[in-house]
């Protein structure tokens, strides 16, 4: 049975977000004003916010942008950095040089300064935190990756291959590309956690979806003068929703890494 | 030992360099008129504008708008804000102390907590190694900003033990307004320093030397200080390093749910009204400590594990 | 007069066992050579003296350090006994010091934890330093293992397990990490250094001349059990064991060049797999089915049932 809470979790939460129109009781964005506050009852299983709409499914279609959100993320990041990196351990020389060099500078930015630095020009929204944050993963992604794409790369077999005549695409995409795909795989499921903390944390900030935009880390921030009035629901619902869902997504990545670790490493 | 540290100097001042030219330059990817950026998201009057084209240069070449920023920031004069209206270095100024404050409290907590949790969590068996491990899953799946929900929740509601709002006055006002910020910051880091811990420790545990050492009969107090944890120090130096290095962005987080008034918080609203020039700043501020944490950090590490020295030679 | 004495000492690992029957003893001074094939239990055996064993292994029989059951000593008793009574050199110096400290830390932190000061502890160190040939003894207390060559870290091990006058040296291959050319000095000094201290010393080597050059008797291991011993200047002329006698048979140089070496034919046995009756039965020439189904008992100097067919 805790075999599968995670994979279980997951997988609803996933199946919530898609199926959100048809799953959600209510439509998320109709104000009650009469029925502000409403306690937790058959009818508004969570209660309703502040301005009477109901939380629940207010929470069903908050999963839609905060799961797209760290899923965008980590695709790019991953795709980005995975291209970089094998290509930087592919080329070595200069290329790598300069791939390391300006992973480093990237690397100098915390994802959080990036991203409120990116929404100060861009202004806010959904887009501009997922691309600022996809940038802020490429490095984390991109260096593990490009160690080993290097140890792979140095490793006989490329080289008995190289012997045998085929071309560097064919290596790298029949035979590289495959052995890294299992250790970029836990890559970014480690990451969908993290992005998804951070892309929750720039959404606190106000800096993500604006109101009166369904998404989780704009629910916390929105529901926070409540608690002092006592209705604490809208922001521990959300903060609940996330923590769940961020651990049931690592606790899946924790079991992906420990299975590959063996033909990884 | 001497040349490990200016190697590292140098990288942190190029890194540093190429930082700047990145953030300076980002304004100019930004859609629209840099001026009317530059105004702080209002809507200026066209003399307005023509008064911002002039004092920032605008019409003059990239190279030396760039270099009239850097003399600008060098000698100590980032300019001013446009909301604000006061020079971005008496804002930093007024708020730099509070989120110092911030920081160390939270590394204290993360430090003492942290490295005790996971030492006890190699050391004492599996019940509590099993206990430990939920508890960090749990906090580490709690970002700071559930964390301070939580702790606002608790504390406004139930609890009146400690503010959960403002900066305070004065060094014991001010550590008693900063411990629940502190704490809420401190949670997701303290997990994973106690979960880097614990395995740097297990693995020393099980090393050959270890077994050599307790084969020679030396007490286990003095196995477990001289051999196992002075050897799982330099990765867990390393990794709470960076850790307090990454600190100091994220207070934005805490700052801003416990209305503190620091660095953190005031980078968030610039930016969410657009004050580029204090979000310039105030950016480059924080990769550059972010820089040179982690590059004191190294040297650190190079000082209790030699070894480290000789491998950057090589 | 008998130091050490192993008897019928069995060590297992959950359902799987690492040592079937061992019994052997060890004079006060005298120099036992163990030898096998890498998974015989020599290891095993060596660590069982100081109680290394890995967690959860389950050991019947008894190891007996002068007269005394080890498996009765409390942790300070055991403690005692590993600090002042039995040293251990092992194979990879290189993974047995600590690699963040000095020299002068390994070689002095024990007699510190006995209650020498910090001052005797050094001078007595730089004394057992030059004692096994290590020049510039000073300079040396005060480097790190990554300063020096693995002969020399090596020789650092032995200077240490010296230090404290142990009755007792257990070196597990404490040549096979080494460069073939410093293996001999290595072995060289542990050699007269034990001799002249008539300090007893078991010694785990895979090389039977090595063993026969170095040690007083050999006993000879196979998937956990002691299959024959025998003086070591009587190991060419007396061994009786098939598997002692296949062992002699597959070193370089009992062949004229050009010809194929001779090797044990099979794979290995691990005490896991070893059937009911003789281990060696499989890989031996000789067996019949006797050897099967019985376990041969020792009788004189080898545990085989074919020793007066075999000659």
């Amino acid at each position: 049975m805790r075999r599968w809470l995670a994979p279980a979790v997951c997988v609803l939460v996933v199946l919530v977000a898609l199926l959100a129109p048809w799953v959600a009781p209510y439509d998320p964005d109709a104000l009650d004003p009469l029925n502000a506050y409403a306690p937790v009852t058959a009818r508004h299983p969570l209660g309703t916010d502040d301005l009477g709409r109901d939380l629940l499914s207010r929470l069903i279609h908050g999963a839609r942008t905060s799961l797209a959100g760290p899923l965008i993320v980590v695709l790019a990041a991953g795709a980005v950095g995975a291209t970089v990196a094998i290509s930087a351990a592919w080329f070595g020389g200069w290329f790598d040089a300069l791939v390391s060099r300006a992973l480093d500078v990237l690397f100098a930015f915390p994802g959080l300064v990036l991203a409120i630095t990116v929404a100060a020009l861009f202004g806010s929204g959904f887009v501009t935190p997922v691309v600022a944050l996809s940038c802020a993963f490429v490095p984390v992604i991109a260096r593990v990756m490009r160690a080993a794409a290097l140890r792979e790369r140095n490793l006989p077999y490329i080289e008995a291959l190289r012997v045998q005549g085929f071309s560097a695409w064919h290596i790298c995409l029949r035979h590289l590309v495959p052995n890294l795909a299992p250790l970029l795989m836990v890559q970014a499921a480690i990451g969908f956690g993290y992005a998804m903390i951070d892309l929750a944390s720039i959404s606190f900030l106000g800096l993500g979806l604006q109101p009166p935009a369904a998404d989780w880390g704009l629910m916390i921030a929105n529901g926070q003068p409540s608690i002092l009035a006592g209705f604490p629901q809208q922001s521990i619902a959300a903060a609940v929703a996330v923590v769940i869902t961020v651990v049931a997504f690592t606790a899946v990545a924790e079991r992906l890494a420990t299975r590959f670790s063996g033909d990884v490493r | 030992m001497i040349g490990f540290v200016l190697r590292k100097l140098a990288g942190v001042v190029a890194t540093v360099a190429v930082a700047s030219l990145v953030i300076f330059g980002a304004l100019y990817l930004a859609p629209g008129d840099p001026a009317s950026l530059l105004a702080g998201g209002q809507q200026p009057s066209p003399e307005a504008l023509a008064e911002i084209r002039e004092r920032y240069h605008l019409d003059d070449p990239f190279p030396v708008r760039y270099r009239h920023w850097l003399t600008g920031l060098l000698s100590g004069d980032p300019g001013a804000s446009m909301v604000w209206k006061e020079p971005v270095t008496a804002l930093i100024g007024a708020r730099i102390g509070t989120t110092m404050l911030l920081v160390a409290y939270a590394s204290l907590v993360i430090l003492t907590v942290g490295v005790t949790a996971g030492v006890v969590a190699a050391v004492g068996g599996r019940k509590v190694d099993q206990a430990l491990t939920v508890i960090t899953t749990v906090l580490m799946a709690a970002p700071a900003f559930v964390a301070a929900i939580l702790l606002i929740w608790v504390f406004a509601t139930t609890l009146s033990w400690f503010p959960v709002y403002g900066s305070g006055s004065g060094f014991v006002d001010r550590i008693h307004h900063l411990t629940l910020p502190a704490l809420a910051l401190s949670g997701g880091y303290l997990a994973y320093v106690s979960r880097i811990t614990r395995t740097e420790v297990r693995a020393e545990l099980a090393s050959d030397h270890v077994a050599a050492a307790r084969a020679r009969g030396l007490p286990r107090w003095t196995v477990l200080r001289r051999h196992v944890l002075r050897n799982a120090a330099p990765p867990v130096v390393a990794v709470s390093g960076v850790t307090v290095a990454g600190l100091f962005a994220a207070t934005a987080v805490a700052e801003q749910a416990f209305g503190v008034s620091g660095l953190g918080s005031l980078l968030v609203q610039s930016a969410a009204r657009q004050d580029l020039v204090v979000v310039q700043a105030l950016s480059l501020l924080l990769v550059t400590v972010f820089v040179v944490v982690n590059m004191l950090v190294d040297v650190l590490n190079a000082v209790l594990d030699p070894r480290l020295v000789r491998e950057g030679v090589a | 007069m008998t130091l050490l004495e192993f008897e019928n000492l069995r060590v297992s690992l959950g359902d799987r066992p690492i040592l079937r029957n061992v019994t052997l003893s060890v004079a006060a001074g005298e120099a036992v050579g163990l030898v096998g094939e890498s998974g015989s239990g020599k290891s095993m055996t060596v660590r069982s003296v100081v109680r290394l064993l890995p967690e959860g292994a389950a050991v019947t029989g008894a190891v007996r350090f002068e007269g005394a059951d080890i498996a009765s000593l409390g942790a300070a008793g055991l403690r005692r006994m590993r600090s002042r009574d039995v040293a251990m050199v092992f194979q990879d110096p290189r993974a047995v010091v600590n690699p963040v400290r000095t020299v002068g830390d390994f070689l002095t932190e024990v007699l510190r934890d006995q209650g020498v000061n910090r001052a005797d502890a050094l001078r007595k160190a730089a004394g057992s330093l030059s004692e096994v040939g290590v020049d510039d003894a000073s300079r040396r207390l005060a480097q790190r293992p990554y300063e020096l060559s693995g002969g020399l870290l090596q020789r650092v091990v032995i200077a240490a397990a010296l230090l404290t006058e142990p009755k007792l040296i257990l070196a597990d291959e404490p040549t096979t990490a080494l460069d073939v050319t410093t293996q001999e000095e290595v072995v060289a000094i542990l050699d007269e250094q034990r001799r002249r201290r008539s300090v007893a010393l078991m010694f785990i080597t895979h090389d039977l001349e090595l063993a026969a050059a170095v040690c007083d008797r050999i006993a000879v291991m196979y998937a956990g059990e002691i299959v024959e011993i025998l003086p070591a200047d009587r190991l060419h002329t007396e061994a009786r064991h098939p598997y002692t006698r296949a062992l002699l048979g597959s070193r370089p140089g009992t062949v004229p060049p050009g010809q194929r070496l001779r090797t044990v034919p099979g794979v290995p046995q691990s005490a896991l797999t070893a059937p009911p009756g003789c281990v060696f039965a499989d890989r031996c020439p000789h067996a019949e089915d006797r050897c099967r189904d019985t376990r041969p008992a020792f009788r004189g100097s080898a545990a085989c049932h074919l020793l007066e067919e075999v000659r």
